[in-house]
């Protein structure tokens, strides 16, 4: 084997592994499920599930509400950015405020927020805000947690060249602290967006509201298991390209180490 | 005789610590005259860099004074540029960028800064390199992207801390034929602190060597080699004679400095 081929293998290897083992997963499944060990009233046969799958894409409205559930996500990306990384900001600026709150931070990011889903829906109603602001809530933690741990972790040297020409707080602050903790940043805004994502589908199953969490209760409430589990596996894709665009980004956001 | 440029007047500096305040600098006076290479010298721990930091404006609480052209100055001055022992670069800009960060806040046109930059680049030998982001880079790169960075300030005096104090010993000559080479072309007024006595005698016009702490002014020994130099000076016998002269008075203050550790390490390890 020649090195070009080697790297190829070395390159492609994993993600085939990986492929290989969901389907040898779904394999297993379909031979327990067809040998009886688990209900298949419970627990649908693999390839039941994939059949379904078209009749959800087409008859279900799966595109629109994929865009709601998407648009949703984006919105609380937003917020967790604004307010996210301006919290930090904020509290990694006044020591004080940091010590008092930034505990009571970190347990809210470990917190079941999604219980609260009964609180939100008084307050904003059964609309696709209690989504949002749930997404939010939730996903918003990791978001100050990493602008402080970023801005905190900015190199003293970094910092020195910038009092060595004369920068104001203000320059020191854009020109230096923020595009040095930016990868940092990032990092929350990924893990905020994932826990939105988890959330946003979550809250949307439990009001019984908006995109694809709606779907998989709909579906589950007409005992259609098969249709249920591919929304399931569609919203399981979702995510994994989600998580996979997100890294891209990041990727892109930071040149070379 | 040339009017010096900078003048540092009985300079002292006390830090707190757990063990009670400890006196790293005391009356460390000198001057550096426009056009000159002034390197200082000593053991670790002597104070080197406190003297760096207190001329580059970076630490306020100290006595003495520093004045610039006459003026004094308790802070970070434009005539100073500063060169960082640690790796100073941004790694969110390419080398170009990195060079042209003075003259950006200065307002200078983008146009015109980036032709600025390019040529310090030039200067420092990173052409071709311009689009390369610091990850890129070797360290030895990286270190003349910083003092690119510096010079594209254009100080009136160039404050260089242990630069290539991390580099091996061959690319630390090289560079230190590219800083000779700079400093001439410029004839930049340069202030070089480090523990290296080669990277000294090779590159100055006198070596101030400080005691081991406090630090204080051992001696200044002028050095007597003609310019324009090259690393090819380390080959010379006034060259050796020099370096064993500053070794001669270094060795007693080194000789202190390592005792000074080894009964902190043993006082240390007493239960």
């Amino acid at each position: 084997m020649n090195a070009a081929a080697r790297h190829a293998v070395s390159r492609f290897a994993p993600v085939a592994t990986g492929v290989a083992c969901v389907v040898l997963f779904f394999c297993v499944m379909e031979a327990v499920i067809r040998a009886g060990i688990l209900s298949e009233y419970i627990v649908p046969p693999p390839t039941q599930v994939l059949a379904a799958f078209g009749e959800v894409v087409t008859q279900e409205h799966i595109v629109r509400r994929f865009f709601l559930t998407i648009g949703e996500c984006l919105m609380t990306g937003v917020m967790i950015t604004v307010f996210g990384v301006a919290g930090g900001v904020l509290l990694h600026r006044y020591k004080l405020l940091q010590q008092a709150t930034e505990t009571w931070v970190a347990a809210l990011a470990a917190a079941p927020v999604v219980l609260a889903y009964p609180l939100f829906m008084v307050i904003f109603g059964r609309n696709a805000w209690t989504i949002i602001m749930m997404g939010f809530v939730a996903a918003l933690p990791p978001v100050i947690l990493k602008t402080i741990e970023g801005l905190a972790g900015t190199r003293k040297v970094l910092v020195n060249v910038g009092r060595s020409f004369n920068l104001s707080a203000s320059q020191q602050f854009w020109k230096i602290m923020l595009p040095a903790a930016l990868p940092t940043i990032f990092t929350g805004i990924r893990l905020g967006l994932i826990f939105g994502l988890i959330n946003v589908v979550g809250v949307e199953f439990l009001i019984n509201y908006g995109g694809l969490g709606q779907l998989i209760n709909d579906l589950a409430e007409r005992y259609d298991l098969p249709g249920t589990y591919a929304a399931i596996c569609f919203v399981i894709l979702v995510s994994v390209v989600f998580f996979m665009t997100l890294e891209k980004i990041e990727r892109w956001l930071r040149p070379v180490n | 005789m040339t009017t010096p440029i900078l003048v540092a007047d009985q300079l002292a500096v006390r830090f707190e610590t757990a063990e009670g305040p400890v006196k790293a600098v005391d009356d460390v006076s000198f001057s550096v005259r426009q056009g000159e290479f002034l390197s200082i010298i000593g053991p670790s721990g002597c104070g080197k860099s406190t003297v760096f930091n207190v001329i580059g404006g970076l630490l306020a609480q100290h006595d003495g004074t520093v004045r610039v052209g006459g003026e004094l100055i308790d802070g970070p001055h434009k005539s100073i540029g500063m060169v960082f022992q640690e790796e100073s670069t941004f790694p969110w800009r390419n080398v170009v960028d990195n060079v042209a960060f003075p003259l950006e806040l200065t307002g200078m046109a983008r146009d015109k800064r980036v032709e600025r930059a390019r040529h310090f680049i030039r200067m420092v030998g990173l052409d071709g390199f311009e689009k390369r982001y610091p990850g890129e880079l070797s360290g030895g790169m990286r270190q003349r992207v910083s003092l690119a960075r510096t010079l594209a300030s254009e100080p009136k005096i160039l404050l260089m801390d242990e630069p290539f104090a991390a580099l091996d010993e061959q690319t630390r000559l090289l560079l230190g034929d590219k800083v000779l080479q700079i400093q001439q072309q410029l004839q930049q007024t340069t202030l070089l602190i480090t523990h290296n006595i080669t990277e000294a005698v090779q590159m100055s016009d006198r070596i101030l060597v400080m005691t081991y702490r406090p630090g204080r002014v051992k001696r200044i020994v002028e050095i007597d080699l003609p310019r324009p130099r090259t690393s090819d000076i380390v080959g010379s016998e006034a060259f050796g004679r020099y370096v064993a002269q500053v070794w001669s008075d270094l060795r007693e203050e080194a000789s202190r400095g390592l005792k000074d550790e080894e009964e902190h390490m043993l006082h240390e390890a007493q239960p």
